[in-house]
């Protein structure tokens, strides 16, 4: 299993602040993750499609799109950060 | 010393610097920055907002900045408190303390954090307006500032 996190306005878009999710081969990486949840449709296509910024954190640190993911990881997405 | 605090409290700025400055007599130089909330931003009154931040996360980027820091200058003391929840203009949001023998060091390495902060600590600001609430977006300049350190 995987811990998908969100914060901040995706939270707020996707009505969640979290889900586990089945680890499979073709969510082995950051980007085969967003393509899974995008095809789930709204809200999700809209929130995570790229048009907006997204940011991405694997484990407690930023990563990126080509980042591999596996069995057991926590993922984080969410918006710019605006603290300070 | 080095110590890394988010909280829901309000920060007691006084007993902050009192602790670091005591922590090191061979500190010459302590230099504090005080983020504080303002009731207007881009052009609307605010009247409250609320800090969300990934627990767990914040503490650790916050801990890679300080020792970034710490390699770059030669520094007594880092401590930082972050403000979460609930906040009223002119709250203090964050606060960072620098110390070191000689001040130059302790002014670069306030701004370095500040800097750093600002781009890489996972917070999220929601401001209430009288048109309702929103989410901050983060600012160009603050995108900028942190370019200006990575070739010094």
């Amino acid at each position: 299993m995987m811990q998908i996190i969100y914060f901040g306005r995706l939270r707020e878009q996707l009505q969640s602040s979290g889900e586990k999710l089945e680890y499979s081969a073709k969510s082995g990486s950051v980007r085969g993750l967003l393509e899974q949840l995008c095809q789930r449709g709204e809200p999700w296509a809209s929130a995570l499609d790229g048009r907006a910024t997204v940011l991405v954190a694997v484990n407690q640190e930023m990563a990126g799109a080509e980042t591999a993911l596996a069995d057991g990881d926590e993922v984080a997405f969410f918006p710019p950060v605006t603290g300070g | 010393m080095k110590a890394i605090t988010v909280q829901s409290e309000p920060l007691d700025i006084a007993a902050e610097q009192n602790a670091v400055r005591g922590s090191d007599a061979g500190i010459g130089a302590l230099v504090s920055f005080v983020g504080l909330m303002r009731d207007i931003n881009d052009g609307a009154k605010v009247y409250r907002m609320t800090l969300e931040h990934y627990a767990g996360m914040t503490e650790k980027a916050l801990a890679v900045i300080v020792d970034e820091a710490c390699e770059r200058w030669p520094l007594a003391a880092v401590r930082i408190v972050h403000r979460v929840g609930e906040m009223q203009p002119t709250d203090p949001i964050v606060l960072v303390i620098v110390a070191s023998a000689h001040r130059s060091a302790a002014f670069a390495a306030c701004e370095f954090i500040m800097d750093y902060l600002k781009n890489r600590a996972p917070f999220w600001k929601k401001e209430y307006t009288a048109e309702g609430e929103r989410w901050v977006e983060q600012r160009a300049s603050d995108r900028d500032a942190e370019g200006r350190w990575i070739n010094r």
